[in-house]
C-alpha cells in the first residue's frame, strides 16, 4: 500500500515509516502542511496519515482542502489533542478515523488495514462468510457448517464487524469505537469479555477456531492458515 | 544615629508622612489667605470708618467757620485741643502760621492732599501714626482733624501676629500628626512585609498579622490571608498529587523494567523475550492509560473542553453501559440490576463524557463488588486479584502462557456455585429539580471519613492499592459531573456504597 506520511515530527515519522515498510506499505514523508497537500493532490497514495498540527498548514486544513478538490483518499488523523471534540473536529474536516498520540503501532496498522479496505463498498455486500461460517446480514441469521447461531444484537453487530474486516487484526478501540460509538476508556478490559462470549457461541462446538486473539493488538477472525 | 537617621529616612518616604506634609501645606496656605484678606478687610473698614468719622467732624467745623466766623473755628479747636485723646488738630492761618490745634506743624505727608496717613510727634514724644483730612476753610485757612493710627496699627498687628502662630500651631501639629500616623501605619505595614517576607522564603503556613480593627489594613491583610490559605490548599493539592503520581508510577514502571530485564536474562531467548516485549508493552500501556486519565480531568477541570452539548438520552445510555459491563459483571460473580423510570430522561450534555462517567461507576461498583479470592473446591486457584492487575478481565488472565503471536483463548468463569449473587444496581431518578444516575455496590463501602478524600485525584484507599485502576476514576466522574453543572455525591448503602451523580435537567440549562 502506498501510504503519505504527513508529519513534523522527524523521530516519530521514522519510527512509523519503518514499522509501515515492515509491514509491506510503501510511505513516502512530508514534513510540513504545505508540502504534504502538493505531495498529495500530485501522487497515488492508498491512504494519508496526517498529524493535526503542522507547520505552515495544519492538518485538519490539509484535509478539508483536499476533500474540496474532490479527492476521496482515505485519511487517518494523528493527534496529541484526544477530547472527544477534538475527534468530532477532525471527522468532520473529512478525517475518516482519528487516533490519539501515543498510540500503539499495531493499532495504527490495524487502522490502517480497515480504512484501505473501507473504499470497497463493502456496504452492499449483504452475505460474510469465513470458512464455514456465514453471517446473512439482511435476515440477520448467523450459521455454522449450517448450524444456526443464536447472537444477541450486540454480538451480531460484534461479529459482522470482525467478519467486514476479516483476516485483518481489529483492535479493541476500534471494536469499542464501531460497535459501541463509544470513544472512550472503559477501564477494565470489558471488550475480551464480550468477544469471549462471542467466541463460546461460533467456536466452543467446532474443531477449527476463527476468532483468533493476536496478542498485543486484538482480534482477528479468519479461516485457519492464511 | 544611623538607627535614628534610617527612621527619619524611612519616616520621610512614608507615604502617609508625604501625605501630612501635603495636607499642612495646602492647610497653611489656606489659613495664610484667609488670615490676608481678613487682615486687610479690617484694616480698610476701621479705615473707613475713621475717615468718615473725620469727614463728618470737618463738616461741621465748615458750618461753624460760615456762621460764627473763623475765630469760633479757633476756638473750639483750642478746646478740644486740651482735651486728652478728643483728637489731633492743626489750623493754619493763610500767612502760614498755626493759630491753633495740638499738632506742632502741618504734616508733610498732607501737604498736597485732601487726607491720608501722616506721622507726628506731641511734645517730643515717640513719632506716631495718624490718619487725618484737609479742610480748606474760608480765605486760604487750612484745618487738618486727625485721630491717632496707633490702636489700629496695634489690632492689625495682633492680628497678623495671630495668624502667624495659628499657622506655625497648624503646621506643627500637622507633622507631628503625620509623623505619628505614618509611624502606626508604617509599623503595621512593616509587620506585614516581614511576613510576606517569611512566607517567601518558604513559610506558607504563615499569615499576615491582622489587628482586629476592621480598617483597610485588616481587610487587605485579610483578604491576602484567605488568598494565603487558597495557594496553600492548591499547592498541598499539587504536592499530594505528585507524590501520588510518582507512587502510582512508580510501580507500573518498575513493573516494566523487571519485565524486561527478566526476559533479557530469560535462557529460553527468542521466545522469552518476545513475552517479555508484550508484557512491557502491557505496562506501557497502563502508564500511557493513567497519563491520558489525568490530563482529561485537567482539561476538564480547566473548562478547556468546548460545551459541545447534544441532547443525550439518559436511559438509553444507562442500558447501554449496562450491556457493556452486564458480562464482566456475571464473571464477577454479580447481577446488573437497572432501575430505571420506564419514561425518557434526558439531558444536555457530552455523550462520551458522560458515557466515560457511567463506565468508571459501573466499573468500580464491579471491582469493590467482586469477593475476595478463595479457593475452588475442585482446586483451581481463582483469579487472583494480581492476575487482574496485568489490566485483564479474569476470563483471559491466563492466556499468556502460549507465548505465540496467536493465541487461543477459553472463557471460563470465576463464580462461585455456592455464593448468594450480590447485586450492583443502577438506578435513573427524575427528581424536580434534577436528575440523579445512582449506582449502588456491594463491597466494602467507603467510611464517611473517607469520602471527600477518594473524590481527589489518585488517591485509592490503602485496601484498594491491589486493585486495578488509575486511582483516578472517581474524579474523572466528579469533573464530568462539574462540567455539566452536576455534582457527585457519596453515601451508604447498607452495605456497600451508593454513588449519586447528580445533573440539572435540561431545560434549566
Amino acid at each position: 500500500m502506498r501510504v503519505l506520511l504527513i508529519e513534523d515530527n522527524a523521530e516519530a515519522a521514522s519510527f512509523l515509516q519503518k514499522a509501515l515498510k515492515e509491514n509491506g506499505h510503501t510511505c513516502e514523508w512530508a514534513e510540513d502542511g504545505e508540502v504534504g497537500l502538493q505531495l498529495a493532490r500530485d501522487g497515488d497514495y492508498d491512504i494519508l496519515i496526517v498529524d493535526r498540527m503542522l507547520p505552515k498548514l495544519d492538518g485538519l486544513s490539509l484535509i478539508k482542502s483536499l476533500r474540496n478538490e474532490g479527492s476521496r483518499v482515505p485519511a487517518l488523523i494523528l493527534s496529541a489533542l484526544g477530547e472527544v471534540d477534538d475527534r468530532v473536529k477532525g471527522l468532520k474536516a473529512g478525517g475518516d478515523d482519528y487516533l490519539t498520540k501515543p498510540y500503539a503501532s499495531t493499532e495504527l496498522l490495524a487502522r490502517i488495514e480497515a480504512l484501505t479496505r473501507r473504499v470497497v463498498p463493502e456496504e452492499q455486500i449483504t452475505r460474510l462468510s469465513v470458512g464455514d461460517l456465514v453471517l446473512d446480514r439482511l435476515s440477520h441469521r448467523v450459521t455454522r457448517a449450517g448450524e444456526l447461531i443464536l447472537l444477541q444484537p450486540r454480538e451480531f453487530r460484534l461479529l459482522e464487524y470482525l467478519m467486514k474486516h476479516a483476516g485483518q487484526v481489529v483492535t479493541r478501540t476500534m471494536l469499542l469505537e464501531n460497535v459501541w460509538d463509544y470513544h472512550f476508556d472503559p477501564q477494565t478490559n470489558v471488550i475480551d469479555v464480550h468477544v469471549s462470549r462471542l467466541r463460546a457461541k461460533i467456536d466452543k462446538s467446532f474443531d477449527k477456531p476463527l476468532l483468533h486473539t493476536v496478542r498485543g493488538a486484538g482480534y482477528m477472525i479468519r479461516d485457519g492458515v492464511e | 544615629m544611623t538607627a535614628l537617621s534610617d527612621t527619619v529616612r524611612r519616616l520621610v518616604s512614608s507615604t502617609v508622612f508625604r501625605f501630612a506634609i501635603l495636607l499642612v501645606a495646602l492647610v497653611s496656605f489656606v489659613v495664610l489667605a484667609v488670615s490676608a484678606y481678613f487682615l486687610s478687610q479690617t484694616t480698610r473698614s476701621l479705615t473707613e470708618q475713621s475717615v468718615a468719622m473725620l469727614r463728618a467732624e470737618a463738616n461741621v467745623f465748615v458750618r461753624q467757620a460760615q456762621r460764627g466766623g473763623l475765630q469760633s473755628v479757633a476756638d473750639t479747636v483750642a478746646l478740644r485741643s486740651e482735651v486728652p485723646d478728643a483728637g489731633l488738630y492743626y489750623l493754619e492761618r493763610n500767612d502760614g502760621v498755626r493759630s491753633a490745634g495740638n499738632l506742632e506743624r502741618f504734616p508733610e505727608e498732607l501737604e498736597r492732599t485732601s487726607g491720608g496717613v501722616f506721622s507726628y510727634s506731641l511734645r517730643g514724644g515717640p513719632t506716631q501714626l495718624a490718619a487725618g483730612v484737609v479742610v480748606p476753610l474760608s480765605q486760604g485757612v487750612r484745618l487738618v482733624i486727625a485721630r491717632d493710627a496707633g490702636q489700629q496699627l496695634a489690632l492689625a498687628h495682633q492680628l497678623r501676629r495671630t495668624a502667624l502662630i495659628g499657622f506655625f500651631l497648624l503646621a506643627l501639629s500637622g507633622l507631628v500628626a503625620g509623623a505619628v500616623l505614618s509611624r502606626l501605619i508604617l509599623r503595621r505595614v512593616e509587620a506585614m512585609r516581614a511576613a510576606s517576607q517569611r512566607i517567601l522564603s518558604g513559610d506558607l503556613s504563615e499569615r499576615l498579622p491582622e489587628s482586629g480593627t476592621q480598617d483597610e489594613l485588616d481587610r487587605l491583610g485579610r483578604s491576602l490571608n484567605e488568598m494565603l490559605t487558597r495557594i496553600d490548599q492548591l499547592m498541598g493539592g499539587l504536592r499530594d498529587v505528585s507524590e501520588n503520581i510518582a507512587h502510582d508510577l512508580k510501580t507500573p514502571l518498575n513493573r516494566l523494567r523487571n519485565t524486561a530485564e527478566a526476559a533479557l536474562a530469560d535462557p529460553r531467548g527468542a521466545v522469552a523475550h518476545r513475552e517479555g516485549l508484550e508484557r512491557t508493552i502491557d505496562a506501557a500501556d497502563e502508564i500511557i492509560q493513567t497519563f491520558n486519565a489525568l490530563l482529561l480531568i485537567a482539561k476538564l477541570e480547566a473548562g478547556a473542553l468546548e460545551r459541545s452539548r447534544e441532547p443525550i438520552d439518559l436511559n438509553a445510555l444507562v442500558r447501554d453501559v449496562l450491556e457493556l459491563y452486564e458480562p464482566v459483571a456475571e464473571d464477577a460473580g454479580l447481577k446488573l440490576v437497572a432501575d430505571v423510570e420506564p419514561h425518557g430522561v434526558s439531558i444536555l450534555g457530552n455523550r462520551q463524557l458522560v458515557g466515560q462517567a457511567l463506565a468508571n461507576l459501573v466499573d468500580n461498583a464491579i471491582k469493590y463488588s467482586k469477593k475476595p479470592v478463595r479457593k475452588l473446591a475442585a482446586g483451581r486457584e481463582a483469579v487472583s486479584s494480581e492476575a487482574a492487575d496485568a489490566g485483564h478481565v479474569p476470563t483471559n488472565a491466563h492466556d499468556g502462557g502460549a507465548g505465540a503471536g496467536v493465541v487461543h483463548e477459553q472463557a471460563t468463569s470465576a463464580v462461585d456455585p455456592g455464593r448468594p449473587i450480590d447485586e450492583v444496581r443502577i438506578g435513573l431518578i427524575d427528581h424536580a429539580d434534577g436528575i440523579e444516575v445512582r449506582v449502588d455496590d456491594a463491597g466494602p463501602g467507603i467510611s464517611i471519613e473517607d469520602r471527600g478524600r477518594v473524590l481527589e485525584r489518585f488517591v485509592r484507599l490503602e485496601k484498594s492499592r491491589t486493585l486495578p485502576g488509575t486511582g483516578l476514576g472517581l474524579s474523572l466522574v466528579a469533573a464530568v459531573a462539574r462540567l455539566h453543572d452536576g455534582h457527585l455525591e457519596l453515601g451508604d448503602n447498607n452495605p456497600g456504597l451508593r454513588v449519586a451523580l447528580f445533573f440539572p435537567k435540561s431545560d434549566t440549562l
